[in-house]
């Protein structure tokens, strides 16, 4: 019987327990900036550390107190700098500003063993496959987070640039010839 | 006075050197001796590409379909000819990049036999819709080099009640004369292709807008519509980009189309005469887009003129049959040279955008290097768009898009009127088709950002669901244990 009382008891102190920390969680609850809300709204939001923060909202915290860049993200480019610039209504000079290269990661079927690590840490399930079946990169769903590189036993996951098709070539940039020199 | 008056409508625009007169004499061949080897791109059109209805080794007639259209805005692609089926792969598309794309591989057997065609149809016995239906069936295109279905647009023309069909047969483009000659010499079966869009869009008239510098092309065409009252010919100043149709529709209404509108929203809708004519095809004689008229011109070009071409024949065959001397070209172009792209190997295949093909020589494509920008403003009075050039390309040579955009470069059309009366040579549109295509990146860029969003709202929902799961089971476990355990020890007091 003692053992029945044991569990009602310490039932009944985590009920109490848990009820007293959702009234604090409503009432006492911190108001944090919104502007923070917003820039973290305009992030990728895969957490991917690259930024050198642990996250996406700490980095959105740093831009808001003046203490990082609006150009932190590399995954977001400069087209996110210029979504932020016009957010918090600063000006920038993307002049000299070179775009971070993306790169996505693309599995060696040589040397994959079908360990299943890459794809539990995926943030955005761009990895397909099982245990002991090759594995696979949906390229148009990788962020190029470098997650799964860092739990490879085999380094057979590399980051490669990405295939470049017909449909998302592009013009390149004129390159800026000296002005002036002699025809 | 009124022509005075029509002359104020014209905005922008150049006089580039017409160049045309090597080809516009000659009569189109049908000379061209039938390739052994088609290739035939799947995606020759605005919108998404067909779909293989045919398998490898399958023998399949001349018009006989070959990839259906898939989507609203689609347009199926038709056998060029007799033969087999050997292969459908990736083969390099007739595009700057020579990037490969799903092309059918045909082998022709040399006997060109048509599919069983039926007996010529009177169109106007044929509803509007089946006239719409059988123009997207056949596969026919814009033939000027836009490739959007024609059938998407007769029934927009008929969905937005257009008041007028605008047909252009401006073909200000230099070197090009496939439209002049087509119209010289199928000016019946254009006028009865004008006849049936308008049928087809039940639209009460049509204007068709000539270049005054084609006045044999003006007179066969005026004489072929002299039946028709619903049709106007009309001659139109020789200037580039008459054949835009915004111009166009300015010059001949007086109508100005809004920056962020379509032609619709002014009751006018374009096409191109070459459309006119494979409607005409189409429709009378059921005979599907399977061939066009190609202007091949240029200096190193040895015959040059207009041929009729399979669908799918490599340029370099139609280069060595118009003597083209290798060493000499410098340049390939298909397309105008304004506005026409060029191509890094001659091993391409010819779509239904194909109006030209050019060689040019060294002669023809020498530009002075490029100097600073002396401030001249001769791209803003040429901009037909209305747009500053100068300020545009100074804002994207600094990687401010955005700022660019805000002053019309979406308005712009890539003309390349800029460029040509540059006289520092700066590459103005080059910067247009560069920011045109970063922001088309970044807007991919921004879709990506979403759906990455969703997926890892996705994966969390999932991992909480399964965290929770195991929480349950655990619980449960515990509960029967507890259940047991206490059953022992209630027997055990008693």
């Amino acid at each position: 019987m003692y053992v029945l009382s044991a569990i009602a008891s310490l039932a009944t102190l985590g009920l109490v327990l848990g009820w007293l920390l959702a009234i604090a969680a409503k009432y006492l609850k911190v108001e944090s900036n919104p502007i923070v809300e917003e820039l973290e709204a305009l992030m990728p939001g895969s957490q991917c550390g690259q930024c050198g923060f642990p996250g996406c909202r700490p980095a959105a915290q740093a831009i808001a107190n003046g203490e990082a860049p609006i150009t932190v993200c590399p995954p977001g480019g400069s087209a996110l700098a210029e979504q932020f610039a016009a957010l918090l209504g600063v000006s920038i000079d993307l002049s000299n500003f070179e775009e971070p290269e993306f790169l996505i990661a693309k599995v060696s079927e040589d040397t994959c063993t079908g360990c299943t690590r890459c794809f539990k840490v995926c943030p955005t399930d761009a990895i397909v496959g099982a245990a002991k079946q090759i594995h696979a990169v949906v390229a148009d769903a990788c962020t190029g987070c470098q997650k799964c590189i860092a739990v490879c036993p085999t380094e057979c996951l590399q980051m490669h640039k990405p295939e470049v098709t017909l449909r998302n070539w592009r013009w390149q940039k004129p390159l800026p010839e000296p002005v002036g020199a002699p025809a | 006075m009124i022509s005075l008056m029509q002359s104020f409508r014209i905005r922008g625009g150049v006089h580039p050197d017409p160049r045309k007169t090597a080809t516009t004499d000659l009569s189109i061949s049908s000379d061209f001796p039938l390739p052994k080897k088609l290739y035939i791109p799947l995606q020759q059109h605005v919108g998404k590409p067909a779909e293989p209805v045919v398998r490898v080794g399958d023998y399949v007639y001349k018009g006989q379909l070959l990839a259906h259209s898939q989507g609203m805005i689609s347009a199926p692609v038709h056998a060029p000819s007799s033969g087999i089926i050997s292969d459908i792969a990736d083969y390099p598309a007739p595009h700057p990049s020579a990037l490969p794309i799903r092309t059918v591989f045909m082998e022709t057997d040399g006997k060109d036999v048509w599919q069983l065609l039926k007996p010529p149809t009177d169109p106007f016995g044929l509803s509007a819709e089946e006239i719409s239906l059988r123009v997207g069936a056949a596969g026919v295109v814009g033939m000027g080099g836009a490739t959007f279905p024609a059938a998407v647009k007769l029934n927009l023309g008929r969905k937005n009640k257009i008041s007028t069909l605008l047909i252009n047969g401006g073909e200000c483009e230099p070197y090009l004369t496939c439209d002049d000659r087509l119209m010289q010499e199928s000016a019946d079966g254009i006028i009865d292709g004008i006849r049936i869009m308008l049928h087809g869009m039940e639209t009460p008239q049509a204007i068709v807008g000539i270049e005054d510098n084609k006045p044999a092309a003006f007179r066969a065409m005026k004489k072929a519509a002299a039946d028709f009252r619903q049709i106007e010919v009309r001659q139109v100043p020789t200037h580039y980009p008459m054949g835009w149709d915004r111009q166009l529709i300015r010059y001949l209404t007086g109508k100005e189309v809004p920056a962020d509108g379509r032609a619709t929203d002014v009751g006018v809708l374009m096409h191109n005469v070459a459309t006119a004519y494979a409607i005409h095809k189409a429709i009378r004689h059921n005979r599907p887009l399977v061939d066009r008229v190609v202007t091949i011109a240029g200096g190193a070009a040895g015959s040059p003129g207009n041929i009729w071409v399979p669908i799918g024949t490599l340029i370099s065959e139609l280069l060595d049959f118009c003597r083209v001397d290798r060493p000499r070209m410098a340049r390939l172009v298909m397309g105008g040279p304004m506005m026409g792209d060029a191509l890094p190997i001659a091993e391409l295949p010819v779509v239904k955008a194909t109006s030209g093909i050019l060689a040019l020589t060294q002669d023809e494509i020498t530009r002075g290097s490029e100097q600073a920008c002396i401030r001249c403003a001769r791209c803003i009075s040429a901009c037909p768009a209305g747009l500053l050039p100068v300020d545009m390309a100074n804002r994207i040579r600094s990687n401010q898009l955005e700022s660019a955009v805000d002053i019309g470069l979406k308005d712009c059309i890539s003309c390349g009127s800029c460029s040509y009366v540059c006289p520092s040579n700066i590459p103005l549109v080059h910067y247009f088709k560069y920011a045109a295509g970063e922001l088309a990146a970044r807007q991919q860029a921004q879709h990506k950002s979403e759906q990455t969003k969703k997926l890892i709202e996705e994966r969390n929902k999932r991992i909480e669901r399964i965290e929770k799961q195991k929480a349950e089971e655990a619980a449960r476990e515990l509960a029967a244990k507890v259940a047991k355990y206490s059953a022992d020890q209630a027997e055990q007091v008693l």
